[in-house]
């Protein structure tokens, strides 16, 4: 088993929820604390702490070192890594169904050809 | 018009993979043209590859075989087997590549739905195992990564 298999098995399990991938987009902006990270969510602390604890085990971000604050900060390589997976998947699909469209027209004015 | 339809692609839990796409065609002929050999091999993968082998017995226990020209001059097989078919509406069938055999089969779900003659097509698709996502993924990483965070914040848009 490879590191980066499991590594992206992990990123996809982290993005598969809704509210951890809100607290991700939020840090894209910038560092922000568990009380900042908390405010736009109707959730309580320990709530997103346990999202943030999800996301730290799956190497999607760091905690500072800072006992009072502990910012989060996003790591930039494991959701390159997941991106980089999936593109490679779009492009196969985006290069076949357009050749699809295509054919689809086609089949269109065969089709009209008949009536 | 052509190409009315943006490609969707979102990972759901840590193993599948949900395409979806919108066809300007009725759902008849997207159906047909993606379950006939003789047209399969006109669109499947995408340009510099093709489609040079493809056998479909299409029946709820009968097998397809599809062998893929790469444009590095090597062949890709994939095999599997039709579960269910609901004409039209639904495809399960399996899925695995013949040189990852050994790692497992995927299922793969297809759905057709027809609004105002054109067809949505969602494909559910549960990877087999860790290691042909790995082998997929080892395959893209030439394209490099994505390292700004402006990506980042796109990539999560799309999720």
């Amino acid at each position: 088993m490879s590191p980066t298999a499991t590594q992206l098995d992990a990123t996809f399990a982290a993005l598969a929820d809704p509210t951890r991938r809100a607290i991700l987009a939020r840090l894209t902006k910038g560092d922000a604390s568990v009380k900042e990270l908390a405010a736009p969510f109707a959730m309580s602390q320990p709530a997103i702490s346990k999202h943030l604890k999800v996301l730290e085990r799956a190497g999607l971000i760091v905690r500072g070192k800072d006992a009072q604050r502990r910012p989060c900060r996003i790591a930039a390589k494991p959701l390159a890594e997941a991106d980089a997976w999936l593109q490679t998947y779009r492009e196969f699909w985006e290069g076949s169904f357009e050749r699809l469209d295509d054919l689809l027209v086609e089949m269109q004015q065969e089709k009209g050809r008949k009536r | 018009m052509k190409n009315i339809g943006t490609l969707k692609v979102e990972p759901r839990g840590d193993r599948e993979i949900v395409v979806t796409r919108v066809f300007d065609a009725p759902r008849d002929l997207v159906w047909k043209a993606m379950t006939q050999p003789e047209l399969v091999k006109r669109w499947f993968g995408p340009h510099g590859h093709q489609l040079i082998e493809c056998e479909i017995d299409f029946r709820p226990g009968g097998r397809w075989r599809y062998l893929i020209l790469m444009p590095n001059g090597q062949t890709m097989g994939m095999r599997g087997e039709y579960l269910e078919i609901e004409p039209l509406e639904r495809i399960v069938h399996t899925e695995s590549f013949d040189e990852y055999a050994d790692f497992g089969t995927g299922v793969n779900t297809s759905l057709f739905t027809e609004e105002d003659g054109r067809t949505t097509f969602t494909g559910v698709q549960v990877a087999p195992s860790r290691e042909v996502r790995d082998a997929i993924l080892e395959s893209g990483m030439e394209h490099g990564a994505a390292e700004t965070y402006d990506r980042l914040a796109e990539l999560l848009a799309v999720l």
